[in-house]
């Protein structure tokens, strides 16, 4: 049906939102090179109106040799992992129950989606201080009334703590795709499957997992865009102590704490190029998925 | 369902997903009823549910410290012109995706949602420097075209991921009727999209309310959204739950309200085309 | 709700919404950055008084510590202009001042006074002799302890106490079953923080940051007694999760009744006295201890308020650095609130008033401010300025850096040894990026 000029039409509205998005990778990522390949540290007096010394690869070399690298890039990981790991299980199992019919239906789902319209900082902040604060934190009045010493959550559990707070903020959200893509569910060849008497882990296997996978997939590319470039969760609970420090709060204290934007702008660049690992093998998945 | 369903099963399902969801929601509870205590309250040991005097004075300490509805209206203004601003911009291209898709159309795609994988710290200092030589800082129109540009990426996607659920024929039915582009856009195509778009909207809505870095670092008193109204309730001297709780409390509302009334939408239409 | 409602509604909030865009404030309206501190939100209920004596609006913009932090130095590099006033610390204040990022405050009214600020104050808050920025509110640290249990415990709080005493009273005030704590230190991660804490402390132990060369001293045995004294007091009496208290969670901690002793900000003292403690009436106060090396444990600091250059607004800010730093602002707080809530440690002519010399705490709060010098700070010689700093445009990073390794070990994630060999490699391979080595 495409005829050449809906094919030049379409060009051409597509053209301001690529050339928007073009600008807006293009522009900052240049001025983000030029500055890791200088010294620029603007509370010794550099600026660019001065002029700022060319170093070449002395920010990369250091930013990679520095001690706080590596467990940054694990931390990322891990953290990634972990929150995508809880969503997508406990979404899935949540998805599955509010399929089921069940009193209050509307209210049920409607208390569920809630933490997805909170404000990261908010929820950053509800937990760390009303929840697991170790002396006034609901946590540690459940643990005295049973008898238990309270948990300083925040230092002695840090990247744990971390990954159950971002997951609650994004567990309604697996929840919310997954939910719709198991009510289209065909529930005639569930039920085919049950008279044939396959056992209940039978079906959820072999029919229902695989109807989810598409959503899977959705759901865990869109958190990992999300939850690479985490940050309020960390600057406001740990300040990225007790090994929650991520590549991107790496990069914060080296630009803003140090103030040393050549060696952040390096790392920022390595923080670049881990997204685009993640999101080519990401996109491996999901191109294949995404196919009609 | 053509299935029988016992009593016996709906009552254990239904405690089940109660108990889940009351959990989930407890936080977000806890705060909106620690708003209504006073400082002391807060921390009573044992922690008190309903047994306490209710109180509004956290509000109106909060309202006195900081005038809420400057906060909130640039939060209204902030999150609603991106939306509209992102929707104009993609909805054409999502368009010519959906329905002149070429060989590079899902490498387009892909591109646009790789560049919200850019950390957001990584590029402040370009930013910030793009901003003072634009005099941009501090101003909404800046904060809007920036939010516009993070949240691009999604908008386009989910845009066209609706649109390839609508059937070409009957856009083609439209040309054949000598509709242009413009009105097979405006009235063939945007009518049938309408769910698709306003779950765009909101959800789009909601992540631009929430962002919290940009709106922090590009603003001063004249643009600052809710976000920058909460950072300053985080610590202050003293004992603080019940204030902290009430400025929490008044900067989701909105949106969880909105949220709320508007669920059976963004239920329907978060698919990112994970049904088909 | 309906759809066509939902969309109708969110179409035409947008509209609405584009519409005020870009709308612009007006000249004779200034813009000021503040930290979330009592003292700095009292003054913001103030502002109309100001505004009616000048008729100069104030907008505020006020942020908790370490988002403030960030805003103000990013738009100070940047030149970023969206502040006429801003408020910092004596660290930032002689390292933006070198760079002229700041008005010089050298030309301030007769009847404001200048030579009635405190010198200590005065001193931290100039570069070469020029003054950058006022000083709001000053202070120092000190031991403030609680009279009951001191008593219940059998001891009695010197003056001037020793560290060694501090322990062996924090053991005997303890009391685990009625959750009570001897002491309540900082152990929270960050310069400001923690790091503030464990740098003055270190200072009484015969520790220091850098020797004349500038090279980190984390190696020495200074710094690991300094450590281990700290864990093992905050181990034996300290609340449980120490590692992430700040001043705000032991101040929370204290004012419940949950601390026999505090070692902090002078400025706490009227919070722990005032209206939200419920011990008030049982607080006594202290110098901070030493360990009879020469070097007594308290820092000094001010937050101050300072003019970005290239502001549009100099004059204004000028007009409103002088009403907020002066003498007359004391004596409004003062005719308002009572003399125990006036900004503390700054001029001279407040601990002079017989008014002020009757509130509880202002004698030991003078005494620590004189008794500390950042210029001499440590017991052996060093080469920055600053107690619980060093005034060098690294030290945020590095410090914030090596108290989270500090807080991982307070924590017991891993050992105080493992901790000073990480803050000796940051802090050399920092040092060595900014060109010192």
């Amino acid at each position: 049906m495409a005829t050449k000029a809906s094919r030049s039409a379409a060009r051409i509205m597509m053209a301001p939102a690529v050339v928007l998005l073009l600008g807006w990778m293009l522009v900052p990522l240049t001025m983000t090179l030029w500055f890791s390949f200088t010294k620029y540290l603007p509370l010794r007096g550099d600026s660019i109106e001065r002029g700022l010394d060319w170093v070449g690869f002395d920010n990369y070399a250091r930013f990679l040799s520095s001690s706080s690298f590596w467990p940054s890039v694990q931390t990322t990981l891990i953290m990634v992992g972990g929150v995508l790991i809880i969503t997508v299980v406990l979404g899935i199992l949540l998805a599955m129950l509010l399929d089921q019919p069940i009193w209050g239906q509307g209210v049920v789902r409607i208390l569920v989606i809630a933490p997805f319209f909170v404000m990261p900082t908010v929820s950053a902040l509800v937990w760390k201080n009303m929840l697991m604060d170790p002396v006034n934190g609901i946590f540690a009045h459940i643990w005295r009334f049973f008898g238990a010493a309270p948990v300083s959550w925040l230092s002695d559990a840090s990247l744990s703590s971390v990954i159950m707070i971002v997951s609650w903020q994004w567990l309604p959200f697996a929840t919310l795709i997954l939910l719709t893509a198991i009510q289209s569910l065909d529930s005639e060849q569930l039920e085919a499957a049950e008279m044939d008497g396959a056992p209940a882990l039978k079906r959820f296997w072999f029919i229902v997992l695989p109807h989810l996978s598409r959503a899977i997939t959705i759901v865990i590319l869109i958190q990992t865009i999300f939850l690479l470039s985490i940050f309020a969760e960390i600057f406001v609970t740990t300040g990225g102590a007790f090994g929650t420090r991520t590549l991107t709060y790496l990069i914060f204290q080296r630009v803003i704490d140090s103030q040393n934007i050549g060696l952040g702008s390096a790392g920022g660049v390595y923080a670049i190029i881990l997204a685009n690992i993640v999101a080519i093998f990401l996109m491996r998945i999901v191109g294949k998925n995404l196919d009609t | 369902m053509a299935r029988a369903v016992t009593t016996n099963r709906k009552i254990i399902t239904s405690a089940a997903a109660w108990t889940i969801a009351l959990i989930i929601f407890f936080p977000i509870f806890w705060t909106i009823l620690t708003s209504f205590k006073t400082e002391a309250q807060a921390i009573n040991d044992p922690p008190l549910f309903f047994n306490f005097d209710w109180t509004l004075e956290n509000y109106a300490i909060v309202q006195e410290r900081s005038d809420y509805m400057k906060f909130l209206w640039n939060s209204v203004i902030v999150a609603g012109g991106s939306t509209l601003l992102g929707i104009l911009i993609a909805i054409p291209a999502a368009w010519s995706m959906a329905f002149v898709p070429s060989k590079r159309t899902k490498d387009i795609l892909l591109w646009m949602l790789s560049t919200k994988m850019l950390p957001a710290v990584g590029v402040l200092y370009p930013i910030s420097l793009i901003f003072v030589e634009f005099n941009l800082l501090d101003t909404r129109g800046g904060l809007i075209v920036v939010l516009m540009l993070i949240n691009l990426p999604i908008i386009v996607w989910m845009l066209y991921t609706y649109f390839r659920e609508i059937p070409g024929e009957i856009l083609e039915a439209a040309r054949m009727d000598g509709a242009t582009l413009k009105e097979e856009i405006l009235y063939v195509l945007t009518p049938m999209a309408v769910p698709g778009i306003a779950s765009t909207v909101l959800l789009n809505f909601i992540l631009a309310w929430n962002e919290a870095f940009w709106t922090l670092n590009l603003t001063a008193a004249n643009a600052a959204p809710l976000t920058a109204f909460i950072a300053s309730y985080s610590s202050p001297e003293g004992l603080f739950f019940a204030k902290l709780s009430a400025a929490s409390t008044m900067a989701i509302a909105p949106i969880l309200i909105l949220g709320w009334f508007s669920q059976k939408q963004l239920v329907r239409g978060l698919t990112f085309g994970a049904v088909k | 709700m309906s759809l066509r409602t939902t969309l109708c509604a969110a179409t035409a909030m947008t509209l609405v919404a584009t519409s005020g865009v870009f709308a612009e404030s007006h000249s004779k309206t200034i813009t000021i950055a503040t930290v979330n501190n009592g003292d700095m939100i009292r003054m913001q209920g103030y502002t109309d008084t100001f505004t009616e004596q000048t008729g100069i609006a104030v907008e505020w913009v006020t942020l908790e510590e370490n988002v403030l932090r960030q805003r103000v130095t990013t738009d100070i590099t940047t030149k970023g202009g969206a502040f006429d006033i801003m408020t910092i610390g004596m660290y930032e204040t002689p390292i933006w001042g070198a760079n002229e990022w700041l008005v010089p405050l050298d030309d301030l009214s007769a009847e404001y006074d200048v030579d009635d600020i405190l010198p200590a104050m005065a001193g931290g808050l100039s570069h070469d002799g020029t003054l950058y920025a006022a000083p709001f509110y000053g202070e120092s640290s000190m031991v403030m302890y609680r009279t009951d249990l001191m008593e219940a415990a059998g001891l009695e709080m010197p003056d001037a106490p020793t560290w060694e005493f501090i322990r062996e009273a924090a053991a005997a005030m303890t009391d685990r079953d009625n959750d009570i704590n001897g002491i309540c230190l900082r152990g929270k991660a960050g310069w400001g923080e923690g790091g503030a804490f464990i740098t003055a402390m270190s200072n009484s132990f015969g520790a220091r940051w850098f020797d004349m060369d500038w090279n980190a001293q984390f190696d020495t045995e200074a710094w690991a007694n300094t450590l281990n004294f700290y864990k093992g007091m905050m181990d034996e009496s300290g609340p449980s999760g120490y590692a992430t208290n700040g001043f705000n969670e032991n101040l929370s901690l204290f004012n419940q009744g949950k601390c026999g002793m505090w070692i902090d900000a002078t400025v706490a003292a009227s919070f722990v006295t005032g209206d939200d403690s419920t011990v008030a009436d049982s607080v006594s106060f202290a110098l901070a201890p030493d360990n009879g090396l020469g070097k007594r444990s308290n820092w000094l600091w001010a937050w101050a308020l300072a003019i970005p250059a290239g502001t549009q607004q100099e004059a204004e800010a000028k007009q409103f650095i002088e009403w907020a730093t002066s003498k007359d602002y004391i004596e409004l707080v003062a005719a308002n609130e009572g003399w125990a809530n006036v900004p503390p440690g700054a001029r001279t002519s407040l601990y002079e008033n017989p008014d002020y010399q009757a509130v509880p705490f202002a004698q030991m709060t003078l005494d620590s401010i004189l008794s500390a010098d950042p210029t001499d700070s440590t017991v052996e010689p060093s080469p920055y300025v600053g107690i619980q700093f060093a005034a060098i445009p690294e030290f945020a990073g590095i410090a914030t850096e090596v108290s989270q390794e500090f807080s991982a070990a307070y924590a017991g994630q891993q050992s105080i040894e493992e901790a000073l060999e990480k803050a000796q490699a940051i802090t050399n391979e920092a040092m060595e990026a900014a060109g010192y080595r």
